[in-house]
């Protein structure tokens, strides 16, 4: 159980930065009204993020990835349980694997 | 609509609502706990990065640049880079937090994961706006984010799963299937067209982490903007 001050700094250091990453965004909200175009961007936000985060992840992947996210995405649409639709995706991409070795 | 900003009820469905997402955090940590240990970090310090940064993406992209003497300039640049992402998040989330102050503020931003910002949209989508949801979904995934951790540190290198192992999917199947509540309706079929051609576009350039993310985010989130726009001046 050791503790070395070099790793605690760098810890620190990481953990300063993801808090001004996490609350700096709102910060700059609560002090400056954006104007509205900003605002309603704020709204089309989340599915935005999202999708471009899954996008390249999916690619990179290559078409089991597709069939797989795809799968998990329509287990959701369907039953609405999350942990039922991430053990489907996992499910899917080991099937595909398997089967093709 | 409720007016409580924070309650213990609140707090209990955000815990429950994020339960069945932290099957999509778990491999993801023991992957972290692995990296960890493999760079030589000992147990105390693995768990203290997990609880303190408690953001997966840049926790593993900081440690494939550790060296001994810790890379302190260049774990923090890693961090502030990758979760550069979460600053729209926390915007985003403005209607539940505009009412909050002090610790409660804070705190609850301190612990925002991306997976705790989507079940919260989808709460503020539905009227409720008790920030004490979001604190509650945060803090589930934290405490498995710990505990699959330090799983992984300590029995990582036992199991030596391979990186492409199927298991590690379960992350990008959670966010997935977090797509199908953020969904509105036929007006995000083209901003999250645009998102996700832009994204694979600054990828295709050769970009690394954060760009293709931002890119397609903010340019998915003015397209949407531009639209909303249109259409309420082809209404007036």
């Amino acid at each position: 159980m050791t503790l070395r001050w070099d790793v605690l700094a760098a810890i620190l250091g990481m953990v300063a930065a993801t808090f001004l990453c996490r609350a700096g965004g709102y910060a700059i909200l609560r002090v400056t009204r954006p104007p509205p175009f900003i605002q309603a961007m704020l709204q089309h936000l989340p599915g935005a993020i999202f999708v471009a985060f899954l996008a390249p992840a999916l690619a990179q992947g290559g078409w089991p990835a597709w069939v797989a996210g795809g799968s998990a995405l329509l287990v959701q649409a369907l039953i609405g349980r999350m942990a039922l639709s991430i053990l489907t995706g996992v499910g899917v991409l080991w099937a595909i694997q398997a089967l093709q070795w | 609509m409720t007016t409580a900003t924070f309650t213990r009820a609140g707090f209990r469905r955000g815990a429950q609502a994020a339960f069945g997402l932290t099957l999509g955090l778990a491999p993801f940590g023991l992957v972290v706990g692995m990296a960890a240990d493999a760079k030589g970090l000992s147990l105390l310090e693995t768990l203290l990065m997990s609880a303190l940064v408690f953001a997966g993406t840049s926790q593993l992209v900081a440690l494939q640049l550790w060296s001994d003497p810790a890379p302190i300039l260049a774990a923090t640049l890693a961090c502030l880079v990758i979760n550069l992402r979460l600053a729209p998040m926390g915007a985003a989330l403005a209607p539940a937090l505009d009412r909050l102050s002090g610790l409660r503020l804070w705190g609850t931003l301190a612990v925002l994961v991306d997976n705790s910002f989507a079940l919260m949209v989808t709460e503020i989508r539905a009227g409720r706006r008790d920030a004490a949801f979001l604190l509650g979904a945060s803090l589930a995934m934290w405490a498995v984010w710990m505990v699959t951790t330090l799983l992984g540190h300590a029995f990582g290198a036992a199991v030596r799963l391979p990186p492409d192992h199927p298991v590690f999917f379960a992350s990008v199947a959670a966010l997935m299937s977090i797509l199908v509540p953020l969904w509105r309706g036929r007006s995000d079929v083209f901003p999250w067209c645009v998102a996700g051609l832009l994204a694979l576009a600054a990828q295709g350039l050769g970009l690394g982490a954060p760009w293709p993310v931002l890119a397609g985010a903010l340019g998915g989130a003015a397209t949407g903007a531009a639209l909303d726009r249109h259409r309420d001046r082809g209404r007036a």
